[in-house]
């Protein structure tokens, strides 16, 4: 099965590692991944802010990107939701018949987890995280999506992991866009309060599966020397255990390659 | 009362001083918080919950898709049961029919059921004007009214307030209104509570006229229905010879078996209780049987702009339950206040614009915005009100209808306007990210590395930024965006290998792997990624030649 990335504008300029962690997954778990390269954005900034008329030039664009693919995943439950929930909208005020129906057409979109457990049927992926980890289920998944406990299940089969419960963890971070802006005092409140509770735990890394929330959570972590990280869930999912096969000549560093991974569908793909 | 909400400032001005109040914010946590988790447990023990809340939303679409018939039906059922029907356009017309009614008994005073309907119209402001003291009887109310002070809950107006302030209130102003706290009042609920009802009770027996609004209203047999948990309202509904009830029409109920769905969800949703301690209902007149003259004026004051209103209409649903605002993170820092509407909260930030329209003042305008679209508000609505949808089409009307006015196009007009045209090319959008990852380049020698990926991270900004930057660090763009790293690796089966490294090259060692999380973190420097995996992305792009060891600060 061909599945088109769509990396999401944000992931593209400012957290590209977290496309390749899912380019990487992807591939170890027998899955050939495109990245349509005509892709930039599919307008959720703009719907968000309630400028519904320019984004429709982005959803033509986002449209005819992903044209061809059978399936598109996405590294971000609010651009996965935005898609899914909101297309339509902008499609039916542009008054474009032609846009509905390409709406309609387009290739169902899956966030990440919802792929991995839905369509390729694992929660084992084969990954390895030594480290004591903390989950926040960002709004637009747990809500708009409905991911559910998709994300925990496949946190959990990682091995080596540290799971600590987030108090609190389904009240939302502060982030939501242009809010962070708008009502940039009302949202340093609440990213104050998740900040605290991720604290808490005493988790070394806090993991979700939108950047945008954790570029504003992480924003408020680093600004207090927290020494707590953040990192995207595809990220964590994308490590594997270091294994040591063979030394080459004196001095040099020893060569390693990741654990195949058990449970997983067969890495053959990339390998 | 005489504190009003006209001419409060746009949500995030009154939200910044709302949010410096520190009581405030201990106030209300600890209080949304009670009843939130209060209402998750009565909520869960229903196994049909789901399907009680679309039963909901389903009797008021059927209500709202024939309002005209239905409201005619409830004006038959009313006249037949003996009351008389009124009918307000908006709420000079409502509060002019409540004020000649008063005037007509001769009555100086009246008592008042807590009702939103009332305070949306300001009927205190205009009977207080006709010379006519109004009572507030709900205990919250009564703190407000005593205090000078704004509701900032639609079910617990005083939720701002803690017991120490209510005492206080209670010494300082009840002997202004009538019967005195007594000396020596403490802070305790029970004491507070009785000195409410002293205070209350010589107005319940003085009374002639009371005023009330109502929950529901049933079509098929002309029956008001007031839920509510302290008493007052019955004694109001009950011992005056007059009453008048104000309704909006979006109140009104097919059958009176409809109330056994809406009877489940109200109490389990506002106060989290099974079932409320008082539920009142009447039918008209009953002769020698409570107050011997009923009114109801059926008010509309913007709904049936609402109703026009493809998407806004579900806003009509709304049964004033409060379980949006109890669950809402903005209103639990904010509190109600900084809505500047007697509608606070999420179905505050909806309805308020609709029923005034958008386009014509700021304050207005800014309540669209004034949510993270976390979606929580929907999750619990009783009648699912999708929230976040209307909050989104609210704000496309707002920026509709400036972008129709005269004038200059505002500064977030051309942003999103030359957002819109760089991100519908990828050639523009690729160009653009080249021009940050450059800067992103210099700015690296500078940042820490909190981002995701242990991305590097820039401090306090000046200017515009400043509104992120204040208190949270920015991440540093991408030196090289995904695009172009796809492009120039083919999707990372290209990479370079490597320097020293035999292996690797196109499958796993080539891709992410090191530059992810390993690298540019602590984590680099320690077990994990200090050797040479952890050099492949980062040699050649973030970390400008250092290997993977070096990344690791
Ligand atoms: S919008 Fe829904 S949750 Fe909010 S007050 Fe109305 S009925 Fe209750």
């Amino acid at each position: 099965m061909t599945v088109g990335l769509m990396v999401t504008c944000i992931n593209d300029a400012l957290f590209p590692d977290t496309g390749k962690a899912v380019v990487t997954l992807l591939r170890r778990l027998g899955v050939e991944v495109t990245f349509p390269a005509a892709q930039t954005c599919c307008g959720q900034p703009m719907v968000n802010t309630g400028y519904l008329d320019e984004a429709v030039p982005l959803l033509r664009n986002h449209l005819d990107a992903f044209a061809g693919c059978e399936a598109i995943v996405a590294p971000s439950g609010s651009c996965a939701g935005s898609v899914r929930h909101q297309h339509r909208l902008v499609a039916e005020r542009s008054g474009d018949p032609g846009l509905v129906r390409g709406v309609e057409a387009a290739p169902p979109v899956y966030e990440l987890t919802e792929y991995l457990v839905d369509v390729l049927g694992v929660t084992d992926v084969g990954a390895y995280f030594p480290h004591r980890v903390t989950y926040h289920p960002t709004c637009h998944s747990l809500r708009m999506l409905g991911v559910g406990d998709r994300p925990l299940s496949l946190l959990r089969a990682v091995r080596g992991i540290r799971l600590e419960e987030l108090p609190g963890a389904d009240e939302c971070c502060g982030f939501g866009g242009t809010f962070a802006m708008k009502n940039a005092e009302t949202s340093i409140a609440m990213g104050n309060d998740k900040a605290r509770h991720v604290r808490s735990t005493g988790a070394e890394v806090l993991v979700a599966g939108d950047n945008s929330c954790l570029m504003h959570v992480g924003g408020l972590l680093s600004r207090q020397r927290s020494g707590v990280r953040v990192m995207h869930l595809a990220e964590v999912l994308a490590q594997t255990e270091p294994v040591v096969h063979s030394v080459t000549s004196a001095g040099s560093a020893p060569t390693r390659e990741p654990a195949s991974p058990s449970g997983a569908p067969t890495a053959g793909g990339s390998q | 009362m005489t504190a009003t909400f006209v001419g409060m400032p746009a949500f995030p001005t009154a939200a910044k001083a709302a949010l410096a109040d520190t009581q405030l914010r201990r106030n209300l946590a600890h209080a949304t918080g009670t009843i939130r988790t209060k209402r998750a447990g009565v909520v869960g023990e229903v196994d049909d919950w789901e399907e009680l809340r679309l039963a909901g939303a389903a009797i008021k679409d059927r209500v709202l898709r024939h309002l005209p018939h239905y409201l005619e039906q409830l004006e038959t059922s009313l006249q037949a049961a003996g009351a008389t029907v009124h009918w307000a356009r908006d709420a000079d017309e409502a509060n002019q029919i409540v004020v000649g009614i008063a005037q007509e008994h001769e009555a100086r005073e009246v008592v008042k059921v807590k009702s939103m309907a009332t305070q949306e119209i300001g009927l205190n402001e205009a009977l207080e004007a006709a010379g006519i003291d109004a009572w507030e009887t709900d205990l919250a109310e009564l703190i407000v009214q005593l205090g000078d002070d704004l509701p900032s809950h639609i079910l617990v107006p005083a939720i701002h307030r803690n017991r120490a302030e209510i005492r206080e209130i209670f010494l300082r102003e009840m002997g202004t209104a009538g019967r005195a706290a007594p000396e020596g009042l403490t802070d305790e609920p029970r004491q507070l509570a009785a000195a409410a009802r002293a205070h209350l009770r010589e107005k319940f027996l003085r009374a002639k006229v009371a005023v009330s609004g109502a929950n529901f209203a049933v079509a098929e047999t002309g029956t008001l229905t007031v839920v509510e948990s302290e008493g007052n309202g019955r004694m109001c509904l009950t011992l005056p010879e007059v009453l008048v009830s104000v309704v909006g029409i979006e109140k009104v109920l097919p059958t009176f078996q409809d109330l056994d769905v809406m009877l489940q969800l109200l109490p389990r949703s506002s106060t989290g209780e099974r079932m409320n301690p008082y539920t009142s209902t009447w039918s008209g007149v009953t002769p020698g049987d409570g107050p011997q003259e009923m009114h109801v004026v059926l008010l509309d004051n913007g709904r049936t702009n609402v109703l026009a209103d493809e998407v806004g209409r579900q806003a009509l649903r709304c049964i004033r339950c409060s379980a949006c605002l109890n669950v809402c993170p903005v209103y639990e820092r904010t509190g109600g206040h900084a809505y500047g509407s007697v509608y606070p909260g999420p179905i505050g930030a909806i309805l308020t614009p609709m029923l005034r329209g958008v386009g014509h003042d700021a304050q207005t305008d800014s309540l669209p915005y004034a949510s993270s679209l976390c979606g929580a508000c929907f999750e619990v609505c009783p009648v699912r009100i999708d929230i976040p949808e209307v909050l989104v089409h609210l704000r496309s009307e707002v920026v509709d209808a400036h972008k129709a006015a005269p004038g200059l196009p505002s500064v977030q007009d051309m942003a999103m306007k030359a957002a819109s045209w760089t991100l519908s090319s990828s050639a523009r959008t690729g160009a653009a990210e080249k021009l940050s990852g450059l800067g992103g380049r210099l700015l690296n020698r500078f940042g820490g590395h909190g981002a995701p990926g242990g991305a590097p991270m820039l401090g306090a900004l000046p200017g515009p930024a400043s509104a992120w930057a204040d208190s949270r660090d920015v991440p540093i763009p991408a030196p090289e965006s995904f695009r172009a790293w796809w492009g120039r690796t083919d999707g990372g089966r290209r990479d370079a290998a490597p320097p020293g490294h035999a292996q690797g090259g196109p499958t796993q060692g080539g891709t992410a792997q090191g530059g992810t999380a390993q690298g540019g973190t602590a984590q680099g420097g320690t077990a994990q990624g200090g050797t040479a995996q952890g050099g492949t992305t980062q040699g050649g792009t973030t970390q400008g030649g250092t290997d993977g060891r070096g990344a690791g600060r």
